[in-house]
């Protein structure tokens, strides 16, 4: 408990140094003397306390979904970036910004949701197509269907001179971030409190269906929250600051390295973990290259890689 | 069919790949020949060497990839992995990028195009073979975590040279992206008369060794007792390997399932792994399906770069489809 509550100072430290980088001067002492009615304090409400709140959220939410992931399907190095769930929800706000360009964020994240819900269910019914599963096969399997789901939305943005979009979704990026374009992701939130309410179901789950009928589940329900959570998240993600890829798989392999897999457990560790990580590079994004901003989803890329690769070259001598 | 027709005619002595070889050479013939004419207006000395130098940057690709990927899938013993599956290519614009990040954008512009050529090979062949070595010679590993690390190592490439990209001063960006912004509607000239010399080169040395490929397909502890000096030729076809991925990626920009795609083909059209057959096959189908479709989409479709989607499209179904069906044996 005590390293629990460490790492929460640690990630409010790094949500308070957000709060001051960027290239409008925003400092204690600027806020002090002009108050909040000043340019700094403006920036500050406007910019800042949003695009930080947007972090935490885009963070904990993306690390947790990917939890839940990883629980459902019983694998570990699923995350909705691997599993095509990320790219029918890209897929789903293409075609309703094209065929229904009215129509308001919320129904347009709502569209998103349905495709990534139907993308997850396909990997799903693909992987019972293999008898064997090998933990690595179900990534690359999840990876593959990813890209073709990818190419299939890059063909009609092509077609539709929305290459463009295209690309700036799939580039997670929080530069956008102002006040009244980021509260679509406490839908985030919500989704984190239910899924810790459901934890103890999620950790059952992941031991099979029948164990899980045995014990007076109803397996079909359960698998069904967790998709949803998985799939309104990333939507909400996708549709306010585009896709992070690898946050949902590496958050939760350390912190399962830590402290081991009891969901219960493990969620509050992994929605700080989560947070903490997308603040830092965030951060690191802004004063890497400053005054310009590099996006996080680059960060979160190089980074992200090179954690994955550990944790897949790592695992063989542990496990043979 | 009586048997005494059948050995009247010639045609019918032929075995099944040497047909399959025949029809692929028929169909190659054609889409160059409709690449070259097909919707041409206007004078012909300004069409000829116009498409002629598309043409030939398109037989140049295909014929890379097809020729790399065959010979990677050789000396790694399976038929999943490909170079730019496992990354290669994004090996190749990261040096690329990082060139430009370190030695300024002065080193593009003062050096010529082809003498910058020959140093990101020189980079690439060195790192392609570390990474390879580190990779496949050590310890056994298996084949799902290979392609999941190449994938992943692809991906890491791409972020890096990505996060160099954006690091760098817009002018030097602008540059960087014209030697890296090709594709198959818009081919790199500069490059067409070194990469052909190179291609050359690597197919003599390639030709010379046509005997001992069908020898490494039994594995590597039979090629080793038939009296094959394992490492040194594994080494030297790597070489060959990189610097057509090298050639290719430089032509065209990343390609990354077009290879899985025409060399899986090839294998079930010749129904057997001979290299004198599956080598000339993955060629010819690279070409039908690069000028073909190049010609398909251009002239009848009127998209153009679109090509290059539908083939990440195939290629992932194919992909798959090779992955469930090995592992459903």
């Amino acid at each position: 408990m005590p390293a629990l509550i460490a790492a929460f100072f640690v990630t409010i430290a790094l949500a308070i140094v957000s709060l001051f980088v960027g290239v409008s001067d925003v400092s204690l002492t600027s806020l002090l003397s002009g108050g909040m009615d000043g340019r700094p304090g403006e920036v500050l409400l406007i910019s800042r306390i949003p695009r930080t709140i947007a972090l935490v959220l885009a963070g904990a939410s993306m690390a947790i979904s990917g939890l839940v992931m990883q629980m459902i399907v019983r694998n570990r190095f699923v995350e909705p970036g691997t599993t095509g769930t990320s790219e029918s929800a890209t897929l789903g706000f293409l075609t309703v910004t094209l065929l229904a360009p009215g129509w308001p964020l919320m129904a347009k994240m709502a569209v998103a949701a349905l495709f990534a819900l139907g993308g997850t269910a396909l990997f799903l019914r693909v992987l019972r197509a293999i008898p064997l599963r090998d933990v690595l096969l179900v990534p690359l399997v999840g990876i593959m269907l990813g890209g073709i789901i990818g190419a299939l939305g890059a063909f009609i943005a092509y077609r539709a001179n929305l290459m463009g979009s295209l690309l700036a979704w799939n580039m997670g990026d929080f530069s956008g971030v102002i006040r009244g374009r980021y509260e679509l992701l406490w839908f985030g939130l919500a989704g984190c409190v239910l899924a810790y309410i459901a934890a103890d179901r999620f950790t059952v789950a992941g031991m099979g269906k029948d164990f899980t009928t045995n014990l007076g589940l109803n397996y079909r329900h359960v698998m069904f929250l967790g998709l949803l959570i998985v799939s309104v998240v990333s939507a909400v993600v996708l549709v306010s600051v585009g896709s992070i890829p690898f946050l949902g798989l590496i958050v939760p392999n350390l912190v399962s390295m830590l402290i081991g897999d009891n969901m219960r457990r493990t969620v509050p560790w992994v929605a700080i973990g989560g947070a903490g990580m997308v603040l830092a590079c965030d951060i690191v994004g802004r004063i890497i290259r400053y005054p310009y901003e590099i996006p996080i989803s680059v960060v979160m890329g190089v980074v992200g890689a090179v954690l994955f690769l550990y944790l897949l070259l790592r695992t063989p001598r542990g496990a043979k | 069919m009586s048997t005494a027709a059948m050995s009247t005619n010639p045609l019918a002595r032929l075995s099944r790949p040497a047909w399959v070889l025949i029809i692929l050479s028929v169909l190659a013939v054609a889409s160059v020949v409709l690449f070259m004419t097909l919707g041409a207006k206007g004078s012909w000395s300004f069409i000829l060497p116009f498409r002629g130098k598309k043409l030939l940057g398109l037989v140049l690709v295909a014929y890379a990839v097809a020729v790399s990927t065959v010979l990677f899938q050789t000396v790694t013993n399976n038929r999943i992995l490909t170079p730019s599956i496992m990354g290669f290519d994004a090996l190749y614009v990261l040096i690329k990028t990082s060139i430009v990040f370190f030695l300024g954008v002065g080193a593009l512009t003062s050096i010529s195009s082809e003498l910058q050529f020959i140093f990101s090979l020189v980079a690439m062949v060195t790192f392609s073979g570390l990474l390879f070595r580190w990779l496949f010679l050590g310890e056994e590993r298996s084949l799902h975590l290979l392609v999941l690390v190449g994938i992943i190592f692809g991906t890491l490439f791409r972020s890096f040279a990505n996060l160099m990209q954006r690091m760098m001063d817009p002018g030097a960006f602008n540059v960087l992206q014209d030697t890296l912004f090709a594709s198959f509607s818009t081919t790199d000239p500069a490059l067409l008369g070194i990469s052909c010399v190179i291609v050359g080169v690597v197919s003599v040395v390639g030709f010379r060794m046509m005997h001992v490929y069908d020898v490494l397909n039994l594995g590597r502890a039979h090629a080793i007792n038939l009296g094959v000096d394992y490492k040194r030729t594994i080494a030297i076809i790597l070489v060959l390997v990189s610097i057509l991925v090298s050639v290719s990626t430089a032509l065209v920009g990343p390609v990354t399932f077009f290879g899985l795609l025409v060399v899986t083909l090839a294998h079930s059209l010749i129904g057997n792994s001979l290299h004198r057959f599956v080598l000339p096959a993955s060629v010819l189908l690279g070409i039908i399906a690069l000028v073909g479709g190049q010609t398909l989409l251009e002239r009848v479709f009127a998209f153009d770069t679109a090509l290059s989607i539908i083939i990440e499209f195939l290629g992932g179904v194919v992909f798959i489809a090779l992955v469930l069906r090995r592992s459903a044996r």
